[in-house]
């Protein structure tokens, strides 16, 4: 059933292969390809630019009022690229190898190092697009190093460096709307895919502003919706952040791969109290310049500054001496976890660890600093003054955001932070040319499974989404395009659009009809508060089948409970969110059987079964070493399909930080 | 940071459509944490309608930190709030006092029409940016991106400027409802770019000819664009826009 | 671009404000230092051989049209500006954003150009129309040096006589001072003329230039007023 279509060959030959022996289709007959794209974050404002330009008709859709909205927007710290410009013996191939290794072995090889040889071609892309990315006095790019990486390879825009490329592709994408390219639907959301003939046809999408329901139809299908974080309630990812889109490809047949592979983010801004929305992310690029520690005495309740050095533990220099602070995030996460759950934590809720700026203010910065101006001696403070100015024009728009937030100021006292939610590595199975098992379906970006493995690194998710964009899909989807210029625009009257529509509406009626007690929101908070406690940082068998029991009766409970207020015809948030949260529990339960069915440790799946002896992950590659495909078979009930993995290169290892 | 509880008496702007008139609703919120977001705050009243059977609030938001632009308040007289270099979602409660009344009203501009209550329809700024605001280079055109040395204050000039959420709040906040700011940081963005040079002059022509066609009004240099911009989006970008539109419209061919 | 385009954009019809703008302010130093001559205390001798060199010099006459197009190239723009930028919000916030963001001055151009147009009217009134058109009992007729000329220091004396004049004169160039305190660094900006390094010079050229020309002015009818001279 699954067949990745690796190209034969060499690994650094398949996708120079692939290209020059793939279909084409002629200028002509572009124009009268459609092709539909949900999503307009990274990945999809830069497939529907990239397909505009080569002349397909483009039709794409976003649930936001604008396509530059989307969540890439909020990406901080950086974009990887094998550039190698700082001379440090970056290339294509450790890029390549960083990412597998990353990912903990458990992505495509092939894949993964297509991804390595395009990163290049983005950063020509964007700074061509006039994306300002950082630079040295030279005038030429600069660049900061991440986790997983002993190479400095990240290219970043200060801490808005998911903005400064978004609104790239948001340019090009908007000049393909006035060159007539593009059609752009915003306030739309894709509620069903539309299938003829066993092939993604069109889709059927609502209009959020009055809830009419529209039949689009395309060639192809592309969706581009991002990750499914938000099943946790608590994430990183936006409010609107939702798994629907990707979920009804999946009922119609696409399988889901990997669901249990979230990214737990080390550094994020703790929860406050009940009242929390969402949760705020502080770049992984911080823990360059950030230590992180903990008291070393049990329950200390001193204030930061008022714990002397020698009372601090800097667990992560401390376990993990070769990348200290900058250990993979999964890896970071879990000892923040161990150590708040040992009793370390700080702040009031005790869930809190420290990320303590002072040292390399004074120490690397300042230091520096005054080197440059030949201050002699200088004391602390004028190298604390000297530290900040740096620090704030590398990171001073995360820091203010901190501030907001908490109301104190990082550069006198450490920051607080803890992990949370931030990235999925899983997503709908697809093959080499990102085409689902569902012919003339394609899915890109965070939304597909393909390139991270079990663990994404640092700023590798910008270089997907935009490698998938602007530079896999136009070859790809030509190749299956080929075949389909006779295929005529099939009439929006067709039965399977007739039908499609019908099974929306009568869901949204539904809906609207079970006039519960409960709020929408009160569900969505229940699910997170099950997925976080039982498949969240560490994940047990018992747990885990705990969870899938609680969350079936979740979804009896919302089916027969939910109160949506309003009407359908209407502007109407709550029936939006209804749709999106009744998607997430049936996902929860997927990601719980997929965590249960994965009965060993990898990247961000951590299996309390199995670990070593000093309590790292152990991972089980004779067992383990495959994609676990998902094929919905029906309420509660899914078969799995395995890709197996074969490491021709990058000979799976067990990680090692230390 | 100490926090503590507080009772608010909100007054909001509901609006059913885009005919209906609309009308001011008071609300009392009760138990409000100094520490919750502004939007969270409006999340506990919403939950409350919903129980009560009302209709709950409807306002743009989705990132939630600041950087999508999606939110749009104008909070007793300011958008975004009373805080500076501020959106709505990083707004915090312990801005307010126990007892205090919050007037949260939508954008209010000709060009940005209310959808629902605090919802407004801003894709006017889209077509602006479809008009001019981009650099005309397709997917694989690109040279290497060190082809070219950028001189460092340009660049982090066309940063700062770039840094525009496109959220609305300097039309908002303008007394003539006047999209320059937003205009001017785009033109800004791409015109201080080697880059963005060979349509530097179409781009200020075009995009100023949008912004006018879609009923913006002509800026007066107050300066309260600037002084609500959550980003700090500098005037100055004002005034590189009025010399670079007067350049390129003097100096066209036809 | 058509020159018709650019100066009916938004951006074009700003420029036609600030390149207006400037030429008046130029003017008022002009009219300012003319006028000053009254303080001369010699029976306004020095001041009428200025006003009789500007009223008689043909350089001047045609640059005097060249002023009225501007003053009302300026006034119509500007009137016609107020009204189009108030028609873009329909509907107002209930809480208005007041002095949050910026000056009250620079919000009510329109207003202060309104009052000094309204003033207009009565400076041309008393001083212009007579010199020019319809004479008036006490623009005398005198010679100095051989060369009959008007005598409008006496014209000014018996106006200023009136306190309400005086008032309404005082009046006016409180508002002047406000609408050039605004427009003097706004004409700047809007042609473009904005740095780091040129903005706080520009700024406190235009508030000392706002405060000096407008204090010049009102101390004419106070001075006649009083006696002073």
């Amino acid at each position: 059933m699954l067949d990745s279509k690796i190209p034969a060959g060499k690994l650094e030959e398949k996708w120079v292969d692939y290209k020059g022996h793939c279909k084409l289709v002629n200028p002509a007959n572009k124009r009268k390809l459609e092709i539909i794209i949900v999503g307009t974050g990274l990945a999809g404002a830069s497939a529907a630019a990239s397909l505009g330009e080569l002349g397909y008709k483009v039709k794409a859709f976003c649930f936001q009022d604008s396509p530059r909205r989307a969540h890439s927007i909020a990406a901080q710290g950086g974009i990887n690229a094998a550039k190698n410009y700082q001379n440090d013996g970056d290339s294509v191939f450790r890029l390549f190898y960083d990412t597998v290794k990353g990912g903990d072995y458990r992505a495509r090889e092939a894949n993964v190092h297509r991804l390595a040889e395009v990163s290049v071609n983005i950063i020509d892309q964007c700074v061509a697009q006039g994306v300002p990315f950082a630079r040295e006095y030279g005038g030429l790019l600069n660049n900061r190093s991440f986790g997983g990486t002993q190479v400095k390879r990240t290219f970043y825009a200060a801490g808005q460096t998911g903005q400064q490329l978004l609104i790239g592709a948001y340019q090009a994408l908007e000049r393909q709307v006035a060159l007539g390219n593009v059609t752009m639907y915003s306030r739309h959301e894709m509620l069903d895919v539309v299938m003829v003939e066993g092939k993604a046809r069109g889709i059927i999408a609502r209009n959020l502003v009055n809830g009419e329901l529209e039949r689009h139809f395309g060639h192809a299908v592309l969706l581009c919706t991002g990750g499914y974080g938000n099943v946790f309630y608590l994430s990183t990812n936006a409010m609107g952040s939702n798994v629907t889109a990707a979920w009804k490809a999946h009922k119609k047949g696409a399988t889901f791969a990997n669901p249990c592979f979230t990214q737990i983010h080390p550094t994020c801004i703790p929860v406050s109290g009940d009242h929390q929305s969402k949760l705020t992310l502080m770049s992984e690029s911080l823990r360059n310049d950030g230590r992180i520690w903990v008291p070393k005495q049990k329950g200390d309740k001193r204030k930061a500054n008022d714990i002397p050095e020698e009372e601090r533990d800097y667990y992560l220099e401390r376990r993990y001496p070769a990348f200290g602070n900058l250990v993979p995030r999964d890896v970071a996460s879990r000892a923040a976890k161990e150590r708040c759950d040992a009793g370390y934590g700080v702040g009031t809720t005790g869930q809190a660890v420290y990320l303590d700026f002072k040292f390399n203010l004074i120490n690397k910065y300042g230091k520096t600093e005054a080197g440059k101006l030949g201050i002699e001696n200088p004391d602390i403070e004028t190298l604390m003054r000297l530290g900040k100015e740096v620090v704030k024009e590398e990171y001073g728009n995360l820091f203010d955001m901190y501030e907001k937030i908490t109301g104190e100021n990082p550069y006198e006292v450490p920051m607080r932070i803890y992990p949370a939610v931030h990235y999925t590595m899983g997503g709908l199975w697809v093959d080499y040319e990102l085409m689902t098992n569902v012919k003339g379906l394609y899915c890109l970006g965070e939304a597909n499974f393909s390139d991270h493995g079990a663990n994404r690194l640092g700023a590798s998710a910008l270089m997907q989404g935009l490698a998938d964009g602007y530079f896999v899909i136009p070859y790809t989807i030509g190749n299956y395009l080929a075949d389909e210029i006779a295929t005529k625009p099939i009439p929006l009257t067709h039965e399977a659009f007739e039908q499609t529509e019908k099974s929306v509406a009568d869901r949204i009626n539904t809906l609207m009809n079970i006039k519960g007690k409960q709020t929408v929101e009160s569900f969505h908070k229940r699910l997170g508060k099950i997925m976080w406690e039982k498949c969240g940082m560490a994940r047990n068998a018992q747990g885990l089948q705990e969870a899938i029991t609680e969350i079936q009766a979740l979804k009896k409970e919302f089916w027969s409970d939910v109160r949506i207020p309003g009407t359908i015809n209407e502007m109407n948030p709550e029936l939006d969110k209804a749709g999106r949260v009744a998607d997430f529990i049936e996902l929860g339960e997927l990601m719980c059987k997929d965590a249960l069915n994965r009965n060993e440790s990898c990247g961000g799946h951590f299996r309390e079964e199995s670990q070593t002896a000093e309590g790292e992950a152990e991972r089980k590659d004779d067992e383990f070493a495959y994609v676990a495909a998902w094929e919905y078979a029906g309420e509660s009930n899914w078969n799995l399909h395995k890709e197996h993995l074969n490491f021709e290169i990058a000979k799976p290892t067990q990680r090692s930080y230390k | 940071m100490e926090h503590y509880n507080m009772n608010l008496t909100l007054k909001v702007w509901r609006q059913k459509n885009a005919s209906d008139s609309g009308r001011f609703e008071t609300y009392p919120v009760k138990n409000i944490s100094s520490e919750m977001s502004f939007l969270e705050m409006i999340d506990v009243l919403n939950e409350e309608l919903i129980s009560e059977g009302k209709d709950p609030i409807a306002f743009d938001h989705d990132c939630r930190e600041g950087i999508c632009g999606a939110c749009s308040m104008y909070i007793n007289g300011r958008p975004h709030g009373p805080w500076h270099a501020n959106t709505t979602c990083q707004l915090h409660m312990r801005a307010y006092q126990d007892g205090d009344t919050v007037v949260i009203e939508p954008w209010r501009a000709n060009s940005f029409p209310v959808i629902k209550d605090l919802v407004v329809d801003r894709s006017a700024f889209d077509r602006i940016i479809q008009a001019g605001g981009y650099i005309s280079i397709n997917t694989g055109n690109a040279v290497d991106a060190n082809a070219i040395a950028i001189n460092k204050d340009n660049a982090d000039a066309a940063f700062a400027a770039a840094a525009c959420i496109g959220c609305g709040a300097c039309v908002a906040a303008c007394k003539n409802s006047s999209a320059l700011l937003f205009v001017s940081a785009k033109v800004s963005h791409l015109a201080l770019l080697p880059q963005g040079n060979p349509e530097r002059k179409t781009r200020a022509m075009n995009m100023v000819a949008q912004m006018d066609k879609e009923g913006f009004g002509a800026c007066t240099n107050t300066g309260a664009c600037e002084a609500v911009c959550p980003k700090e989006i500098s005037i100055e970008n004002i005034a590189r826009l009025n010399r670079e539109y007067m350049m390129a419209g003097a100096a066209s061919d036809k | 671009m058509k020159w018709s385009e650019l100066f009916t954009s938004s951006i074009g019809k700003k420029w036609v404000m600030a390149l207006t703008g400037l030429f008046l302010i130029i003017f008022l130093i002009v009219h300012a230092g003319i006028n000053a001559c009254i303080w001369a205390n010699d029976g306004g001798v020095m001041f009428n051989k200025a006003a009789h060199f500007m009223g008689s010099t043909v350089v001047i006459r045609i640059a005097e049209i060249g002023l009225f197009l501007g003053i009302f190239l300026h006034i119509i723009q500007g009137l016609m500006l107020e009204f189009q930028n108030r028609s873009k919000r329909k509907k107002g916030y209930a809480v208005p954003m007041g002095n949050k963001g910026s000056k009250w001055y620079s919000r009510s151009m329109g207003l202060l150009g309104t009052i000094l147009l309204l003033f207009f009217i009565l400076h041309w009134w008393h001083f212009w129309v007579p010199a020019r058109f319809i004479g008036h009992p006490e623009l005398t007729e005198l010679e100095i040096n051989g060369v009959h000329m008007h005598n409008m220091y006496n014209l000014m004396q018996y106006t200023f006589q009136e306190l309400w004049v005086v008032i309404a004169y005082v009046i006016a160039c409180i508002s002047l001072c406000w609408h050039l305190i605004h427009g003097f660094q706004s004409a700047f900006r809007t042609v473009g003329v904005s740095n780091a390094k040129y903005n706080s010079l520009i700024q406190n050229v235009g508030v000392g230039y706002s405060i000096i020309i407008s204090l010049a002015f009102a101390m004419m009818p106070v001075s006649m007023y009083l006696g002073w001279v």
